[in-house]
Parts: C-alpha cells; sequence; structure tokens
C-alpha cells in the first residue's frame, strides 16, 4: 500500500515539531505500519524516501535498526512475550509456550491462517508486573499462563 | 517504617493525571512560585545545585551540575534544548512509566523549570515506542496544559515561551544511551556518538543540549517549591532526596516503591516486597537493573545509595533491584542477559559486537552442557576485554559487569556447568 494523502498531511503537521524534517522520519514510520497493512513494505520505504528527501536506502537502514518495525508481512495480531530477566524469573517460558500452543506459531514465525505473530522481546518495562506480554501494542501483566488462551481467544 | 513521601503523593488521588486534579493538588505551583519570585534562570540552577539531585537515569551525575554545562547564552547564540529520556529499557527499570501515566503534569512542570533555568528553546521527550498509555497520557497531559497557557507562549503570563513535544522511539536499548538517544531523535540508526564533544556543546542537531531521565526531571518542581534544604532532609549527604525503587522477581509483593536514599536493602526486601517469594531464602540480587554487578545474600545490609553500592562493589544504577532465590540459576540469569546485551549492541565497536556474542555463546554452551574446561576462564578473560573506556559508550561495559560479578560470587556454579572426561564418557 502506498502512502495516502491523509498520512501525508499528518506527516506535514508531524514534521513541525523538528527543525529538520527528517526527525519526523520514525514516528512516520510507526503511522504507516499501523496505517498501511502491519508492515513496512517497499513502496512505503520509497515513498517516504520521497517524502522526507532522503534515498531508499536511508529509510531502510532506519527502518531495519529499530525491533518494532517488521520488514515483511507478519499475522494480523502480535503477540510479544518478554524473556528478559524479571519475567524469566517468574514464569515467561510458561507464557511463551502456551502462546505458541495457542496460536500454533513457534517464536519469530505467524500461525497458519494468519491470525497470529508470535515473538519473544526483550524488557518492556513493566518487570515489576512480570510476566508480562504485549498484544496488539496492549499491555497484559501479571499473567499467568492459563490467563494466555482466554487473552487471545477473546481477540477479533 | 514511615518516611515522608513526595514522587507518588499525587498518582495516588483519582485521575491524577488530569489538569484539574493536578492543578488542584498544587501542579505548577513551582513554576509559578519561580515566575511570581523573580528568580533568575541561574538561581534555579543553584536550587538544584544546592538540592544536590543526583541523576535517575543510571548514572547519577549530579542534575544541577549537569545544568551549569550549558554554555553561556550571551556568548553562544544557538538553539537550546533539552531531551528527557523517557526510553526506560534496563532490565528490571520500569518507574518513569508510572510517572508519566499517572502524573504527567509533574513532568511537564519540571521541564518548563529546567527549559526557564538553562534558557531552553525547546524540549523533546523521547519515549520507547512501546509506551503507549504513558505516551498517550503525556501528550494529553501537554495538550491541555498548552490550552490553559501553560505550554507555550507567554508561560502563564511570564513572558517566557517553550515548546515541549512528545517523540515516539521504536524499541531500541541504545537509543537510552543519551547520544544513541539524540541520534535516534534526529531520525538515524542510534549510533552512539563518540564523546566529546559532549552534548552541552554539541548535542541534537549540533546545538546545546541536555539530557535528563524522567525521574530527575519529576524531582525539580519539589526541589523549587519546597527548597533544596528541605530536599536534603531525605536520604544522605552524598545522595540526598527520595527515589522510586523497582523490586523484581522472586519476592513476594512486587512493586515500585518510594523510599529514601540510604534506606537498606533488606528493609526494601523485606518490609515493603514482602520477603523472598513461597517461603524460600535469598540466593543473589541487582541492586540497581541488569547492568548493575550482582551481590550475594549476605551482602543485602547494603544501603541503597550511590556510594554505598559502589562501596560494597556494585553500582546503584536505576535503583531497580531484581532478586533471585536460592533455586534459581545464575548461569541461567546471566544467558538471559547475554543474550540480550548481544541483542541491543549496535554494533560499532568491536569488542561490544563480538565479546557480547562471544560471551552469549560461551554462557549458552556451559548451560547445555557442552562447557569446555577453561571456559569460565575464557569467559572472564573476554569479559575483561570489553572494558572500561574501551568503546564508543557503556553498553559494553554494561554488558561485562554483571558477568565477572556472577563468576566472582557463583563461580562454582558455572564450573559445575562443565562436565569432567569422565561424565562425557558415562
Ligand atoms: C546502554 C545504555 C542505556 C541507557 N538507557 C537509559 C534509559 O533507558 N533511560 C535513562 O534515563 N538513561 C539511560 N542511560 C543513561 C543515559 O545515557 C544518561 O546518562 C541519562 O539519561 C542522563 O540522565 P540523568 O543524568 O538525569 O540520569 C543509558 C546508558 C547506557 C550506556
Ligand atoms: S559499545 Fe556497543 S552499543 Fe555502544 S557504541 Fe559500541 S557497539 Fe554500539
Ligand atoms: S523483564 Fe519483562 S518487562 Fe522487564
Amino acid at each position: 500500500m502506498a502512502l495516502t494523502d491523509a498520512l501525508k498531511a499528518e506527516f506535514d503537521n508531524l514534521c513541525t515539531k523538528y527543525p529538520h524534517r527528517r526527525a519526523g522520519l520514525i514516528p512516520a514510520l510507526h503511522r504507516c505500519q499501523e496505517e498501511l497493512g502491519g508492515w513496512i513494505s517497499p513502496e512505503i520505504i520509497t515513498d517516504c524516501a520521497e517524502y522526507f528527501k532522503l534515498e531508499p536506502v536511508e529509510v531502510y537502514s532506519v527502518a531495519s535498526f529499530y525491533p518494532m518495525f517488521f520488514l515483511s508481512p507478519i499475522g494480523q495480531h502480535v503477540v510479544s512475550v518478554c524473556r528478559n530477566i524479571s519475567c524469566d524469573l517468574r514464569g515467561a517460558c510458561e507464557i511463551t509456550s502456551a502462546a505458541t500452543e495457542h496460536t500454533g506459531a513457534a517464536c519469530g514465525e505467524s500461525s497458519k491462517d494468519g491470525r497470529f505473530y508470535l515473538e519473544e522481546v526483550e524488557c518492556q518495562g513493566a518487570c515489576t508486573n512480570a510476566p508480562m506480554m504485549v498484544v496488539d501494542g496492549k499491555y497484559y501483566e501479571d499473567l499467568e499462563p492459563a490467563d494466555v488462551a482466554r487473552i487471545l481467544g477473546e481477540i477479533q | 517504617m514511615t518516611h515522608e513521601t513526595y514522587l507518588l503523593d499525587r498518582s495516588k488521588l483519582a485521575d491524577s493525571h488530569t489538569l484539574e486534579v493536578a492543578r488542584a493538588d498544587g501542579a505548577y505551583g513551582a513554576l509559578q512560585k519561580v515566575f511570581e519570585s523573580s528568580m533568575s534562570p541561574e538561581s534555579v540552577v543553584g536550587e538544584v545545585k544546592k538540592s544536590g539531585l543526583r541523576g535517575r537515569g543510571g548514572a547519577g551525575f549530579p542534575t544541577g551540575l549537569k545544568w551549569s554545562f550549558m554554555p553561556n547564552h550571551e556568548t553562544d547564540s544557538r538553539t537550546r534544548y533539552m531531551a528527557v529520556n523517557a526510553d526506560e529499557s534496563e532490565p528490571g527499570t520500569c518507574k518513569d512509566r508510572i510517572l508519566m501515566r499517572e502524573d504527567p503534569h509533574c513532568l511537564i512542570e519540571g521541564c518548563l523549570i529546567a527549559a526557564f533555568a538553562m534558557r531552553l528553546d525547546a524540549v523533546y521527550i523521547y519515549v520507547r515506542g512501546e509506551y503507549r498509555l504513558p505516551y498517550d497520557r503525556m501528550q494529553a497531559a501537554l495538550d491541555e496544559a498548552r490550552a490553559a497557557g501553560i505550554v507555550g507562549d507567554n508561560i502563564l503570563g511570564s513572558g517566557y515561551s517553550c515548546e515541549i513535544h512528545m517523540h515516539k522511539g521504536a524499541g531500541a536499548y541504545i537509543c537510552g544511551e543519551e547520544t544513541g538517544l539524540m541520534e535516534s531523535l534526529e531520525g538515524k540508526r542510534g549510533h552512539p556518538r563518540p564523546k566529546p564533544p559532549f552534548p552541552a556543546g554539541f548535542g541534537l542537531w549540533g546545538q546545546p543540549t541536555t539530557v535528563n531521565n524522567v525521574e530527575s526531571i519529576f524531582n525539580v518542581p519539589f526541589i523549587l517549591a519546597r527548597g533544596a534544604d528541605w530536599f536534603r532532609t531525605m536520604g544522605t549527604e552524598t545522595s540526598p532526596g527520595n527515589f522510586l525503587c523497582g523490586i523484581s522477581g522472586h519476592v513476594e509483593r512486587p512493586g515500585v516503591y518510594e523510599v529514601p536514599l540510604g534506606i537498606s536493602a533488606r528493609t526494601i526486601l523485606e518490609d515493603l516486597a514482602g520477603g523472598i517469594w513461597k517461603g524460600r531464602s535469598l540466593k543473589a540480587w541487582f541492586p540497581g537493573g541488569s547492568s548493575t554487578g550482582v551481590l550475594p545474600a549476605d551482602m543485602l545490609d547494603t544501603s541503597m545509595d550511590h556510594d554505598s553500592v559502589k562501596a560494597a562493589g556494585s553500582m546503584f544504577g536505576t535503583g531497580a533491584m531484581i532478586i533471585l532465590d536460592e533455586t534459581a540459576s545464575v548461569v541461567r540469569s546471566a544467558l538471559v542477559l547475554a543474550r540480550f546485551y548481544e541483542h541491543e549492541s549496535c554494533g560499532q565497536c568491536s569488542q561490544c559486537r563480538e565479546g557480547t556474542e562471544w560471551q552469549e555463546q560461551i554462557i549458552n554452551r556451559l548451560l547445555s552442557g557442552q562447557g569446555k574446561s577453561g571456559d569460565v576462564e575464557l569467559l572472564v578473560d573476554l569479559s575483561k576485554g570489553m572494558f572500561p573506556g574501551k568503546t564508543i559508550c557503556a553498553l559494553s561495559d554494561a554488558a561485562a559487569i554483571p558477568v565477572l560479578a556472577a563468576i566472582k560470587y557463583f563461580r562454582e556454579e558455572f564450573e559445575a556447568c562443565i562436565s569432567s572426561p569422565e561424565e562425557i564418557l558415562a
């Protein structure tokens, strides 16, 4: 999907926050990923390059640096389970297993029906409420393994 | 145990994130006081210096002193910035998220006082991309404050103007390092810059910039409202004030607790967090996030302030205690962290890029029973080669220190992973 006029208008406004337009690139990539299919496609890279007056390779180099940007298509709902120390100490592995079981996807993969993408992530800054996972940007904390199927089951 | 609190008081009120509730509770009173008492910018810096406030982002650098590094505005007419570091990604650390989510107006007030003191033109609050709710709360609070004439032009009718902008990161630990943060804010990969030049001379877009942690700035309105002398009644001589201690891992009541600096780690664990879970006993604890060296159970009486934790051979860091009970594997925790630093190294420096990868490989083979004799010594030598001062930023140190500390106190656990030839044959 290509950059829409509505997004371009939004970026015009966004870039007024900064003395140099380029600073808007990362927030803009977030908006693209949210609005244009859940990943940063080659078309988005080219369009953002044109909008920000950069080379496509520069946009690619930025997008590929940040773990929150996906450079290939993934399942519809993103399930991210924290694997770092505070969560690991309180059973993150069981949360990951429960998520694998429910979605049928291994870590770093999408489920066959395309509904879920499952990944392990580093500390999400919710360590005192470990273990935790993030589903489509929303935090779910103080988890028990049994909570996972319920939470994922409620997602439309 | 009772002690005076201030950081989390407002957040206990319903709807504390709204301007109405915050103002009724005294928000922006310190800013008003600064304007009404005609304090000069220099005297605001002086008050923060006098308070002895130290940065809560990990290094514990004196905040007022950092502010005084900004160039003289009469001889340097460049645009001046502050970047508030809300990247909060040090494992174990989750305090800034609560402050932004529950009391965004206090952070805004702190930014405005800092802006006045350093004569800033604009402030950027760099929030890690995953923190959606804290970001949205901050943005809504900013919009409310702007509409009420508190942010932007002619703040509270003082004639002073300053903009505050929210900025969203995209999930990289290294963007919490202050120069990595600035590169990232400029729309680039978060590659830390060699220092010098330091941010005060060459920061965002090459202009004078100060980088401060959320909790550091959050303390500022209280210091200005109640005075540096009041601030010094809490904490210790060299580390005054309260701090937010996030305590996580194997405890009964994990949480973020407001305590005075200098409180004993035992009091935090036993009185506030309810002790070790499941009736077990303590094996090891990280005093201040994953980058600070782990300490054994018999050092639990260490005071939680910068000097005391340093004297104990570790670091105060972000004050986030991570607790391991007697059943925990120190080697496994070392692997979890090695994997993290390997993942987060930006790759510019070979000691860090290669070092973190080898650390992970060696610990991995130890844990999977493939360890070779000499591996523990190899891990020590390798880690010693990663710091100090050998790389552009301190991520390499942060990766090396916890491994060395773990081996220092729990060497036998690492050695036990190495099978003897007889065991292999059997
Ligand atoms: C690898 C690395 C990661 C860091 N991450 C953070 C962070 O997430 N938040 C933070 O405030 N400081 C972080 N810091 C420390 C900052 O570089 C900087 O010292 C701090 O933001 C200064 O603020 P303060 O003086 O108010 O503490 C990090 C440092 C390093 C080396
Ligand atoms: S020490 Fe590591 S993270 Fe820091 S600049 Fe060098 S390679 Fe990058
Ligand atoms: S370790 Fe999982 S949220 Fe911090």
